[in-house]
């Protein structure tokens, strides 16, 4: 009686773990479909972008202004926007940037402040890129009456940005470890001195990534440029930060949906889609790089 | 003098610490002033819930409800796209792939979640647009589909990453423990791992939800931008933010159609307000759950 209950468990554990054995097998099976899913799609994007873009491209295409009314011609203006554009975002969130994430991490005391700073940090990087535009074109654009332009887009990235810079730079500032503030601070260096001679040095290599990984973030970013900076056409180069410009994302959308000689503007879009797609992958392998030989030193 | 110039720069850092809840709050306040004529002379719940939008019309008529039904379509059908694919892609990286998978395969992830909104929408609309059309027999490829499809598509990577990070949170003690009971690693894979991770994933979903519903130019360009009511997959809607971007370059600043592009914009703004901060709590009692401090 009993080792027939013995027998039929023992049997009943076979199955169950044949059973089992399926099971593991056919979810492993659809988590590796998942990856090579997710793969195909997003390679298909860089693939066809490629391929199409690559027949277009030229010096030429990279440096001449477009000609006959966006069928001809090159790309350059929007090249040039884009840049002008991302350095001037830049140059506004990262001194901003930079002394929130030292408040944060150096001088902050445990307070409401901080809490108070920490969420609108977090809600502002979750805001939609559009609304953002619409905050540049009142305040920079009509209130400020800085116009579209160069200036109010710039303002308007910067500020999409600031949250990413910010917590990048936290981030790489609190892996410094405490003792090497407090060797600075025991030798007599005030705090300031310790921040500027001791910290912010051997934070450089998690600031920088933080940066590069907004300039790519801005380079591709066109909704709050829509209203505060991009033109469809210009003339020629911007000569001053208060012109409008062209600006390369802007300009894939602009061919797309403007216009009257579809079939040529397409070929133009896809080679500015391919340009403005390895200004941004190589500008992200950058910052990955950056960051993988800082873990690899720390580790 | 060492020790006073110590303290003006504290006190410039702290200063400048609060440019993030002024530029949030300024936002705020603008959205709200530039949409109040809209919110009084149409009325907020006529607002929200009107069924018509005709903003150039005579008299005009400025009815959201369309638009947020849109939006909310398209990130439904975004979140069918990308939820299952990006967790999975996660679980993959997690449990089944090898170091060296996963050398290359993380950064990988992360560099393609770099790939600007633009381009998608630009693939969306020369490649997968007409392939559907021409699939499907459709009169247009531009249709909440498409957009559902690039917008899902596009999410994947920032899921996938947000996903792996809290699997990587679950202390191995958690797994071996499982494994010591006889549980092999499928068991312990939904059984423990998933469930301890759950919050950290749910994070990832709704901050996926949050940058679908806000995304712009993917939905611009491929889903269609007809305003009305949504019936199926198959027909072209317009969703808040296109609407938007489509629109504020013809309102004339002041004008009722212009307060009203603000008062979708503030909707839109409240909308991912509460997604995002849904995601913070759950996120902060995960990682109170595992005993992780920051």
């Amino acid at each position: 009686m009993n080792e027939n209950i013995i027998a039929s468990a023992a049997i009943f554990k076979k199955k169950n773990n044949a059973r089992n054995k399926i099971v593991q097998n056919t979810g492993f099976a659809i988590l590796l479909l998942c990856i090579i899913i997710t793969i195909l799609f997003l390679g298909s994007i860089i693939y066809f972008v490629g391929v199409n873009g690559i027949k277009i491209m030229s010096w030429e295409f990279l440096t001449a202004p477009p000609r006959k009314a966006m069928t001809a011609g090159g790309i350059g203006p929007a090249i040039v926007g884009t840049f002008y554009l991302t350095i001037g975002a830049i140059l506004f969130s990262l001194p901003l940037g930079l002394s929130c994430a030292i408040y944060l991490s150096e001088y902050s005391p445990k307070s409401i402040a901080v809490n108070v700073i920490r969420l609108s940090i977090n809600n502002l990087a979750g805001v939609p890129s559009v609304v953002f535009g619409l905050f540049g074109l009142f305040v920079f654009v009509d209130y400020f009456h800085f116009g579209v332009s160069i200036l109010s887009g710039s303002l308007t990235l910067g500020i999409l940005v600031l949250p990413g810079i910010i917590s990048a730079s936290q981030e790489a500032l609190m892996a410094i470890p405490q003792s090497l503030r407090e060797a600075s601070l025991a030798l007599g260096a005030t705090q300031w001195q310790t921040i500027k001679r001791i910290v912010l040095p051997a934070a450089l290599p998690g600031i920088l990534t933080g940066v590069i990984l907004s300039i790519g973030r801005a380079a591709g970013e066109t909704a709050p440029i829509l209203f505060t900076a991009a033109t469809f056409y210009a003339r020629g180069y911007p000569d001053s930060a208060l012109s409008e410009t062209m600006a390369l994302p802007y300009h894939i959308y602009a061919l797309m949906t403007e216009g009257t000689h579809p079939e040529k503007q397409t070929m133009i879009a896809y080679g500015s889609a391919l340009t403005l797609l390895i200004l941004v992958l190589l500008i992200s392998a950058l910052a990955i790089i950056i960051r993988q030989r800082q873990r690899n030193k720390m580790v | 003098m060492r020790r006073f110039k110590d303290s003006i720069y504290k006190w410039i850092f702290t200063a400048l610490a609060f440019a993030s809840l002024i530029f949030l709050l300024g936002i705020v306040i603008v959205l709200f002033r530039e949409a109040l004529p809209a919110l009084k002379t149409t009325g907020f719940l006529d607002l929200v819930f009107g069924k018509s939008w005709y903003p150039t019309y005579s008299p005009p008529e400025f009815g959201i409800l369309p638009l947020i039904l849109a939006s909310l379509w398209v990130t439904a059908g975004a979140m069918a796209v990308c939820v299952p694919l990006g967790v999975g892609s996660a679980l993959y990286l997690h449990e089944l792939a090898s170091n060296r998978q996963k050398a290359i395969l993380k950064p990988a992830i992360e560099l393609l979640a770099s790939i600007p909104s633009i381009v998608f929408g630009f693939f969306g609309m020369v490649v997968v647009a007409p392939f559907l059309q021409e699939t499907f027999n459709l009169p247009t490829g531009l249709t909440a589909f498409t957009a559902s499809l690039i917008l899902g598509i596009m999410a994947i990577p920032t899921i996938a990453s947000i996903a792996e990070d809290a699997l990587s949170y679950v202390p191995p003690s958690f797994k071996e423990a499982s494994y010591a009971l006889g549980a092999n690693r499928w068991q312990t894979l939904t059984q423990v791992v998933i469930p301890a991770a759950g919050s950290g994933i749910s994070t990832a979903i709704i901050l996926g939800m949050s940058r679908a519903v806000g995304e712009t130019m993917t939905v611009l360009m491929v889903a269609g931008g007809a305003a009305v009511i949504p019936h199926s997959f198959f027909e072209p809607v317009r969703p808040m933010t296109s609407t938007i971007a489509a629109e504020m370059g013809e309102a004339a600043t002041g004008s009722p159609h212009y307060a009203a592009l603000f008062a979708i914009g503030l909707i839109l703004f409240l909308i991912t307000l509460v997604f995002n901060i849904v995601a913070e709590i759950i996120s902060k009692r995960y990682r109170m759950k595992l005993g992780l401090s920051r």
